[in-house]
């Protein structure tokens, strides 16, 4: 038992790169599984909705805009980014991006439309 | 009377001070986070905070004495400021040295515990008031060593001036490495003094949320902050001139140079030891300073009187 | 000095979540202390009801953000029990890997935070350091740092591959070596020690009446472990030790969540070397069969108690939580008797408290006329709203017709 018993490893930090990333001009890997914005193919939509169902937040709704042709509305404000929606989708429509960085002033730009 | 007006308001005086202890402040912060393995913040950072403080508002709780409130930040402030103008920086002379300047300093240094203490007082918040007591229970734990330790070298010496003992250890600059043990002591009671890690105890966030200084903020809480910065580079100017009385026969250059390269010495001591230990609680605090600190403080006494006695 | 009595929180640096202590101190020593709850009241078990299974799987996660898989593994495990659903063991393995990784995160991140509590902001810095190695993998494995979501009802929803078992080997043996030096550390630094031997003393007997569950309770040599006690997910094929101390103060606890940390390591190990190959989920049906089932998951923090009711349909008729916080809470003011102020922090932390997890209802007490006592209708909140701001701050709202 002794005071200062960091004192080696605190002293080989001075020497060491710092273990913190100045992040906003320093970009960080994403690992690949990662879960961020939502990306819908509306060729591959068939409109059934499960992703409407499954969706724990009602983040995603999708519109009939024609015949056999849907839109997706996104809303990344109340989305939770669990990406259950890729997984329930049966024709792979929707997909999750690498893309996390949404945040905004406006609650406009926070609903997305994907045609 | 301008030269005195310059040198006490300008160089090296107060506003001199405010950038050496913002840049103490820098290196102290900056360092801390290094040892961390942090980035640690940019360098203008401290003046940045300062310049935030002083334009927001200020915010006095309804109970508190006005006068007390809003005087207290100014007279601590001042008290360090003061402090300063009798210490030798370079020069072997301080800018108004008398006989027994050393004792004024240390009692100039006193001050702003003393408007910490009232200043809590004077809040009449309970947090504040409990970080009060813990200010002045520990001023009376740290006190005592710390100015035992910096008066040993002073009794080789044979003299109560700053300017005296410098010019003492110029002579005999082997009897400084002496005060060693003092020299110890007086940097852990300054932790102390600058409610730091891990005498931190009277501002301890986790506990009472700031202290003493919980109800105050903008200007009256800058000045505060201004006030412990000082204090540190004050409390490093002091210890360097009394314990590593050197450099100062040399040009104006390299003795401003030794200076800095002393005071940043100790800032960086100080520094280690907050990065070293956990906040002690206000008991074990109060016995490690007479259990240990002051012992040690008298030996470094007990080993300059014989010194003194049989050696000179 | 008199006696005052002094808040900490809802709002207090010490406090990370908003909850209530009144303390009572005598100079430094605390006399009492009496404690508030439901501050963070969320409304979650009357939300579940309104959504289906796999929904809720996701809010219950969100009940907590550092044993977000606690939650949704015991909600879970007690919706497949009633439904008569068997996980493939991948699944179960898997799972318990999640659950052990999460268990280093949350220790690691708590050895940050007993050392903020006692000002050793040096600790806090370089285990939190060394936690993103396992913040890392968890984001590797499941797609996020927190809120994993790798549940799903009949097993998991991604499985993993040769490259991020090989990954996950070498991060831990990084972890073992930090985690051996962080336990040279507790041993070793003078004022750690100090700040924490004789601290928040429970004894045994205060721990098994009190209730403690998790690091607490077994820091009071109460081996008491889900674990070990009712083995779920791949625990029972398990070999592993319950790491309890003999200390009952703060010092013990923290040896204990460190030795908690190696036992962890060693259960990654096993698993990774014996995990079975096979399908990672079964599927499983939208509505579950009426029944209910409670469910037991052993937390980082304790004992985690789930009861889930089904009555057919597609959503829950009821959900219980208890998170283990609840249960520790007890025990706190016995650990605070005869204490110092200055370690109000610590001892608070030393139970890893999730009071956001904990506030679970508010209940309104009935007078004998069935008024409800101390509770306003929406009409008399209204107006006394705008009775305080007219009062307190000069606002005068018009009241609209």
């Amino acid at each position: 038992m002794w005071p200062g018993a960091m004192l080696k490893e605190v002293l080989c930090s001075l020497f060491k790169k710092p273990a913190t990333h100045n992040y906003p001009f320093v970009k960080i890997a994403k690992p690949e599984a990662f879960r961020g914005k939502l990306n819908f193919f509306s060729d591959k939509c068939i409109g059934c909705k499960i992703c409407m169902r499954d969706c724990p937040s009602n983040a995603i709704i999708i519109h009939k805009i024609a015949d056999k042709q849907f839109e997706a509305e996104i809303r990344l404000d109340k989305c939770v980014y669990c990406a259950q929606c890729v997984e329930s989708c049966p024709k792979k429509a929707l997909e999750a991006t690498h893309d996390f960085e949404l945040a905004s002033l406006s609650q406009d730009s926070l609903r997305v439309i994907i045609k | 009377m301008i030269h005195s007006l310059f040198a006490i308001f300008i160089f090296p005086g107060f506003l001199f001070l405010c950038v050496i202890s913002l840049a103490a402040e820098f290196i102290d912060r900056k360092v801390y986070a290094r040892l961390q393995n942090r980035v640690g913040p940019p360098w203008f950072q401290p003046l940045a905070d300062m310049i935030k403080l002083f334009g927001k508002e200020d915010i006095m709780p309804e109970e508190a004495n006005p006068l007390m409130f809003k005087g207290l930040p100014i007279f601590a402030l001042a008290a360090v400021a003061t402090a300063f103008l009798y210490i030798p920086l370079w020069s072997p002379e301080s800018l108004f040295s008398f006989d027994c300047d050393i004792i004024v300093v240390l009692y100039l240094l006193t001050l702003p515990t003393i408007a910490f203490f009232l200043a809590g007082w004077y809040s009449t918040s309970l947090y504040a008031m409990i970080g009060a007591i813990r200010s002045l229970t520990q001023l009376f734990a740290y006190e005592v060593p710390l100015f035992l330790g910096v008066l040993a070298p002073a009794i080789i010496a044979n003299t109560w001036s700053l300017s005296g003992l410098i010019a003492f250890y110029r002579i005999h600059p082997v009897l400084a490495a002496c005060n060693m043990l003092g020299f110890f002591v007086s940097i852990i009671a300054l932790q102390g003094k600058l409610e730091k890690v891990p005498f931190d105890i009277p501002e301890a966030e986790t506990e009472i949320v700031a202290g003493s200084f919980t109800e105050y903020s903008g200007r009256l809480l800058a000045m505060f902050r201004m006030a412990i910065a000082m204090e540190l580079v004050v409390g490093a100017s002091l210890f360097s001139a009394v314990f590593l009385p050197f450099g100062f026969g040399l040009p104006l250059a390299g003795a401003i140079a030794a200076y800095i390269v002393k005071i940043v010495f100790i800032i960086l001591l100080s520094c280690l030891i907050r990065t070293l230990f956990a906040r002690m609680r206000i008991d074990q605090m109060v016995e490690f300073c007479w259990k240990y600190l002051a012992p040690i403080a008298l030996t470094q006494i007990l080993i300059n009187l014989l010194i003194k006695g049989m050696v000179l | 000095m008199a006696k005052v009595t002094i808040p900490i929180g809802p709002q207090h640096p010490s406090l990370k979540e908003p909850e209530s202590f009144s303390v009572t101190i005598d100079g430094e020593k605390i006399i009492s202390m009496t404690m508030k709850l439901g501050y963070n009241h969320r409304g979650i078990e009357k939300a579940c009801e309104e959504r289906t299974y796999l929904q809720d799987m996701y809010l219950i996660e969100r009940i907590c953000g550092i044993c977000s898989h606690t939650h949704s593994t015991c909600f879970i495990q007690a919706v497949e029990e009633i439904a008569g659903l068997e996980i493939p063991r991948r699944a179960a393995y898997i799972r318990s890997l999640v659950g052990e990784l999460e268990r280093i995160h949350s220790h690691l991140l708590w050895l940050g935070v007993a050392g903020h509590e006692i000002g050793f902001d040096t600790l806090l810095m370089y285990s939190w350091r060394d936690r993103e190695i396992v913040m890392d993998l968890l984001a590797m494995l499941t797609g996020n740092r927190v809120n994993y979501a790798i549940n799903t009802i009949g097993g998991i929803r991604r499985d993993i591959n040769a490259d991020n078992i090989r990954d996950i080997l070498k991060a831990v043996d990084t972890l073992e070596e930090r985690t051996k030096y962080y336990i040279q550390i507790a041993t070793q630094e003078v004022t750690l020690i100090q700040r924490l031997s004789g601290v928040g003393t429970l004894s045994f007997e205060d721990a098994k009446r009190l209730g403690a569950v998790g690091p607490t309770a077994r820091a009071s040599n109460l081996p008491r472990d889900t674990r070990k006690d009712d083995p779920y997910a791949a625990y029972g094929e398990l070999n592993f030790k319950v790491v309890t101390d003999t200390h009952n103060d703060v010092y013990g606890r923290t040896l204990v969540r460190v030795g908690e940390l190696m036992e962890s390591y060693a259960i990654i190990r096993q698993i990774l070397t014996n995990l079975p190959d096979g399908p990672i989920a079964v599927k499983a049906p939208r509505k579950i069969a009426p029944g209910e089932a409670t469910s037991r998951y052993e937390a980082p923090r304790g004992e985690d108690l789930h009861y889930v009711k089904s009555n057919g349909s597609d959503k829950p008729e009821r959900v219980k939580v208890r998170a283990p916080t609840l249960a520790n809470l007890q025990s706190v003011s016995k650990m605070l008797e005869n204490g110092y102020l200055a370690d109000f922090p610590i001892v608070i932390a030393a139970i890893d408290p999730c009071f956001s997890c904990t506030d679970r209802m508010i209940v309104g007490v009935h007078h004998p006329d069935g008024e409800l006592a101390g509770a306003m209708d929406w009409k008399a909140l209204r107006t006394y709203s705008i009775d305080w701001y007219k009062k307190n701050r000069g606002v005068n709202f018009k009241i609209k017709a």
